[in-house]
């Protein structure tokens, strides 16, 4: 039977659902990421379906858990950075051949199926359940810990990657074509790039406040820094270059105010995690993280691109729904690991929670205070995508990693790491999740 | 220069009225709401049959802007830089139109001023709306 998705009353989207209901009862207990490269070369053991394998066994392996044991697999089937395979261009059979293949030919290249995913990892006996939570980790980490809450699964492997082919992005397909279908040309004729509106609502935000572009500079030089501590990291492991506040300042334009450094690299990555019940948890390898709470945020835009005043509103209702679901308040989160691709709205995101009690307006003052790794305020840790690349799930790895203490190089050392949220990615879209040290904080 | 347009049914009375150098934005009659962009049903109530096209009058304002260095649009890229604002239409502000702005020089543009729908013409001849700032004389 072919895997289906999540339905919506997996997400907990409204206010006013009161603590989660299977707070503390789900915990992380194993890490795996595949190796990052910047796009696909075309070989067998580097495709997206390779470098996934490679993540799901370093899970299974990090928690020391037997394979037969698992019974569930969340994941997401898309895979695109924005690049897809061109039409016309002859199908890569010596690497669809290289694996069990599904019906689709392009499974596990510029696509990945939980059927795919089982076809080639016969050491997975035991599973029952397989569901997608679609666009990104954070969908597929509060399904995972829905769907064991409910006992439709014990233990069950996460799973998020992406792909990403030759050519430059979004340069490809329909908007190299001479004209495009009506429906199309009412949002795309005029050009602005996939950074535009989040831009659009940056410079709304520095005008109703009266902040500047420069105020960004602290913010993404602690990125970068944060993620060249991150070994599984693209930036980390290709290319080790910080990000001075010159250089960002100086770098070119994409959108204006939106320049090359206020967007993130599309690469190849993957990363898979091991969730099971707080009971079993307690006798695997690795410091259990538990799950406080989840929520999601389903914010509707009146027209194309959502204003400010819609996405303060969203996220506010995102942090307050977050801080329910986990019966906390926002001055027990040690740290936060909040989306940042695109970084002009990690603050909408910190504001929305008022981390460090931060109002609307005031993100860009704090950064320019010690938001370091080894500061009392630390901002976003993991260095998100500014800091290892477009993946969308360093910020969850680095949440489980700080309450371990297992973060190497980017452990944090001015707070005492017992609660993280993490999640995104669009204000008005996306998936939140708190992680705790103890089941019953 | 904007791609062509093909329109398809569901933006084919936009794109006509374009051509005859008229604005026309999705309208529930049941809700009394425009909408745009167009889709198949009332974003609010869910009707279908009563989504009419209604007359705008070509005025609005500038909620803000970007300027576009790097497109990822071919035909555009010879253009660049350019003025990308978006726009919200006097009859609803909630309601957004894009607009390269033409005749304001790259990156001085009034944030908030009046605009007058203009037209354009794409890679196929198809009229395109776009917006002008309304100077006092």
């Amino acid at each position: 039977m072919a895997t289906e998705n999540a339905p919506q009353s997996m997400y907990r989207s409204r206010e006013g659902l009161g603590v989660w209901e299977h707070r503390g009862q789900v915990a992380a207990v194993g890490i795996g990421h595949g190796p990052t490269s910047r796009r696909w070369d075309g070989k067998p053991d580097t495709s997206v379906g390779a470098i996934s394998l490679l993540a799901l066994r370093k899970a299974i392996e990090d928690a020391g858990v037997n394979p037969e044991d698992i019974d569930g697999l969340v994941m997401d089937e898309l895979t695109t950075t924005g690049a897809f395979w061109p039409q016309g261009q002859e199908l890569p059979w010596d690497v669809i051949n290289a694996y069990n293949r599904t019906d689709a030919p392009l499974d596990g290249i510029t696509q990945l199926s939980a059927e795919w995913i089982l076809k080639n990892m016969p050491e997975l006996t035991g599973v029952q359940f397989t569901m997608y939570g679609r666009v990104c980790m954070s969908n597929a980490i509060v399904v995972a810990a829905q769907a064991i809450g409910e006992g439709r699964a014990h233990t069950c492997l996460v799973l998020k990657a992406w792909h990403n082919l030759p050519g430059r992005y979004y340069q490809t397909g329909p908007n190299a074509e001479d004209a495009i279908p009506g429906t199309n040309a009412m949002r795309s004729l005029w050009g602005a790039p996939a950074c535009y509106g989040t831009a659009i609502q940056f410079a709304e935000y520095c005008r109703k406040y009266g902040k500047n572009h420069d105020m960004m500079a602290p913010f993404i030089s602690n990125s970068r820094r944060n993620g060249l501590k991150f070994p599984e990291g693209y930036w980390a492991q290709h290319r080790p270059e910080e990000i001075t506040h010159e250089d960002y300042k100086a770098a070119r334009w994409i959108a204006k105010p939106a320049n090359l450094f206020d967007n993130d690299i599309p690469i190849m990555c993957s990363a898979a995690y091991l969730f099971t019940t707080a009971e079993r948890a307690r006798h695997l390898k690795q410091k259990p993280v538990y799950i406080l709470g989840h929520a999601s945020s389903r914010g509707q835009a009146r027209s194309f691109i959502p204003t400010l005043d819609e996405v303060e509103a969203e996220c506010a209702s995102s942090g307050r729904k977050l801080l329910e679901a986990a019966g906390i308040t926002v001055d027990d989160v040690s740290f936060e690991n909040l989306y940042d691709g695109f970084p002009q709205f990690h603050q909408f995101h910190m504001e929305g929670i008022r981390y460090r009690g931060i109002q609307p307006g005031e993100a860009l003052d704090f950064y320019q205070t010690d938001i370091s790794i080894s500061g009392p305020n630390p901002v976003s840790p993991s260095g998100g995508n500014i800091g290892s690349g477009r993946s969308r799930f360093w910020m969850h790895t680095d949440c489980i990693q700080q309450i371990q203490r297992r973060a190497g190089e980017r452990q944090v050392t001015g707070v005492d790491p017992v609660i993280g949220v993490s999640g995104g990615p669009m204000p008005t879209g996306g998936n939140f999740t708190c992680w705790s040290a103890t089941p019953d904080y | 220069m904007k791609q062509g347009v093909n329109p398809d049914d569901l933006t084919r009375p936009f794109w006509e009225a374009a051509n005859e150098e008229r604005l026309v934005i999705q309208n529930c009659t049941a809700c009394d709401r425009l909408q745009h962009p167009p889709a198949e049903t009332c974003s609010k109530c869910g009707s279908g049959a009563a989504l009419e096209w209604k007359q705008m009058s070509g005025r609005g304002r500038i909620y803000h802007y970007g300027v576009v260095h790097d497109c990822p649009i071919r035909l555009l890229q010879e253009d660049q830089p350019f003025n990308c604002a978006v726009i919200n239409l006097e009859e609803d502000p909630g309601i957004q139109m894009y607009s390269h702005l033409p005749g304001t020089p790259v990156d001085e543009v009034p944030v908030g001023a009046a605009v007058e729908l203009v037209f354009d013409t794409a890679a196929n001849g198809q009229k395109v709306p776009e917006w002008r700032v309304v100077t006092d004389n």
